[in-house]
């Protein structure tokens, strides 16, 4: 790891813009299915399992590339306080990519439902029916899926409030594309 | 290195952006689900539209609450591979679970005051399930979901003109209703045919498709009976009458036999039965073994949901089967977390 870098690594960025377009649109998404009756709905249905399966890889790829490549530090001056919060919202962020697609598979598990994605792609139950256990999940994925949402508008708030009004060259640090540095930060 | 102590107007106008940003993405949520469209067709509402003046049955199905469970199997002919390249129409055997249910919300409703009767059945088959639920009348009351919803708000009214202003818009409940006054009652789940209604695409070997509709029809004779004649044999006869029979004469039957649309046919309106002369195909026949408890056995948590469905067979233009698969989630959803108001008991009777 390479505490002196101003950036993500390449990879690390691509994998953060991705995801968060495909999180988006797994927060909509859902909030959208469970409120239709149109004929959209078993695409939507079948859209949200895959590409929330798909996810759950993609941060299994994503943690270990954060291991192995670590994170750009924060700006020196940044309070105390609020790197804590950076770092725990962080933690946050990536707790609720892993347990938002294990509560949602765990929840059709245990409904006895089968979990069928696009291509077919049958994914095996691991869990007993059990309506307990999937009362307890379906509220959790529920519950946690609109908590996760708070959250990301809570990081967006703060990923602008770097870029536009700090301009500390955090935002930067995972912009898509090599940003040009305006801000000159201290060097 | 920060730009400190300048909260300039463009540190102001920065905030403005982000409030922005963070208003529209909020308003955008809560429009996509539906907070701010109180018109919206959601389940909620069609489950609020089933609910009976009583209130919903709580750890029960929103619809056809009341019924008894059953498994068999299903033998597979093999004559289904010419429309269907389903494992489950390969000649063979695969295990169904099943179960014999009334069309109604009141899960402790005197059978014969019930006019439709249904059947959910599952069948798996080479690791796919194949779920549907169907019922006896030989077309659906209404042509979409939002009449289904209107129908039940509108039988729901006190007021008798509901139903009159309902059946102006909804011109096609008129045969229904002919259906519900004539079609003969009968004493047993054993005699009545159940009829998917819905139209599916079976797509064969070849990648050739074909719209098809299927049914279930007995092999048992059918003996009509009069209402109140059934009526008086008590008010949960008809599943004390399905233990007695498969105890006394063994399994029952129903041959599965499809029917495929002409070029031209309404697909996408199940209240429209497809005319006489339609290639059929006898796909097979589903055996009823044994009958399971209803309160403690396989059906409770299982959700006869009609788009759980194997390769081979995929959703047509009928907008039923995606509305009854949102609303069958939501009512499961309900009921399982309601179990504790309707405990299983470990020793209930079948
Ligand atoms: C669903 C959406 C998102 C998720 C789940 C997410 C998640 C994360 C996570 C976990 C990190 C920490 C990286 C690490 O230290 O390993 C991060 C960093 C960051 N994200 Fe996001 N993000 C999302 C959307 C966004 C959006 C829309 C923006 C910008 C508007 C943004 C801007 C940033 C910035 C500037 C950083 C760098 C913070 C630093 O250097 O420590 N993110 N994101
Ligand atoms: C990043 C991952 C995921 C996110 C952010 C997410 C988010 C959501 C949201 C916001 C809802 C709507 C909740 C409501 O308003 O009632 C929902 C519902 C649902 N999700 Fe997910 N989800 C994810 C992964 C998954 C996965 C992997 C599956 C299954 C394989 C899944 C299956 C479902 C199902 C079946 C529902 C409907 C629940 C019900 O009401 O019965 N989700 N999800
Ligand atoms: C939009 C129209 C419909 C709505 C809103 C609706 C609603 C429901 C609901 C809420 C349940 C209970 C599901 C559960 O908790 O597992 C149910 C069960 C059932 N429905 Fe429907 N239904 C509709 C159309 C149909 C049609 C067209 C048929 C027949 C072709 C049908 C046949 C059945 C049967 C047989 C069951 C019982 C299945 C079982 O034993 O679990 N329904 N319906």
């Amino acid at each position: 790891m390479n505490n002196e870098a101003h950036r993500f690594a390449p990879i690390q960025r691509l994998l953060h813009w991705l995801m968060a377009a495909c999180i988006i649109a797994m927060l909509f998404i859902g909030v959208g299915m469970v409120s239709t009756v149109t004929p959209e709905y078993p695409s939507l249905i079948l859209i949200h399992e895959t590409l929330g399966v798909t996810l759950l890889l993609l941060v299994a790829i994503r943690l270990a590339l954060r291991l192995h490549y670590g994170a750009p530090r924060l700006p020196a001056d940044l309070p105390h306080a609020i790197r804590l919060a950076a770092r725990l919202s962080h933690l946050a962020l990536y707790g609720f990519m892993i347990i938002m697609p294990l509560l949602g598979l765990g929840m059709l598990w245990a409904a006895a439902y089968p979990v069928v994605l696009l291509g077919g792609i049958q994914i095996p139950a691991l869990l007993p029916q059990s309506d307990r256990a999937h009362t307890l999940l379906w509220n959790s994925h529920v519950y946690l899926g609109f908590t996760f949402f708070a959250l990301v508008l809570l990081h967006v708030a703060a990923a602008l409030f770097h870029a536009l009004i700090r301009r500390d060259g955090v935002f930067r640090s995972i912009a898509p594309l090599p940003l040009r540095n305006t801000t000159a930060p201290a060097e | 290195m920060n730009n400190s102590g300048n909260m300039s107007r463009s540190g102001l106008g920065s905030l403005v952006v982000i409030a922005a940003v963070l208003g529209g993405a909020a308003a955008a949520f809560a429009y996509t689900a539906g907070w701010l469209s109180p018109g919206r067709l959601t389940p909620e509402r069609m489950i609020a539209a089933l609910a009976p003046p009583g209130g919903a049955p709580l750890g029960h199905r929103r619809n056809h609450a009341k019924g008894i469970c059953f498994t068999g199997v299903f033998e597979a002919n093999g004559n289904g591979r010419a429309l269907s390249r389903a494992k489950v129409f390969e000649r063979g055997n695969y295990p169904a679970l099943g179960r014999f249910n009334l069309g109604t919300a009141d899960p402790n409703a005197v059978d014969a005051t019930v006019r439709v009767r249904g059947l959910g059945l599952q069948i798996t088959a080479g690791g796919e399930e194949w779920r549907m639920a169907m019922i006896n009348p030989p077309f659906f009351a209404v042509s979409t979901p939002q009449s289904f919803h209107d129908l039940l708000i509108a039988s729901g009214k006190k007021d008798p003109d509901a139903m009159k202003t309902f059946i102006q818009a909804n011109p096609e409940f008129a045969a229904f209703a002919t259906w519900a006054k004539t079609a003969p009652w009968t004493a047993s789940y054993a005699e009545e045919p159940y009829h998917g209604l819905n139209s599916f695409i079976f797509t064969d070997a070849e990648g050739g498709e074909h719209a098809v509709r299927w049914s279930l029809l007995p092999a048992a004779p059918v003996v009509p009976i009069s209402q109140t004649e059934l009526e008086k044999r008590g008010p949960d006869f008809l599943e004390q009458e399905i233990v007695e029979r498969v105890r006394a004469s063994g399994p029952q039957r129903w041959t599965m036999v499809t029917t495929v649309a002409d070029p031209g046919d309404p697909t996408a309106d199940p209240s429209k039965a497809w005319p006489e002369g339609r290639r059929t195909v006898q796909v097979g026949t589903l055996v009823v073994q044994q009958i399971e408890q209803e309160r403690d056995g396989p059906c409770r948590d299982i959700n006869f949901d009609p788009t759980v469905l194997p390769r081979g067979i995929r959703l047509s233009d009928d907008p039923f089967p995606a509305a009854r698969s949102s609303v069958y989630r939501k009512s499961y959803d309900l009921r399982a977390a309601e179990a504790s108001d309707y405990p299983r008991t470990g020793t209930a009777k079948p």
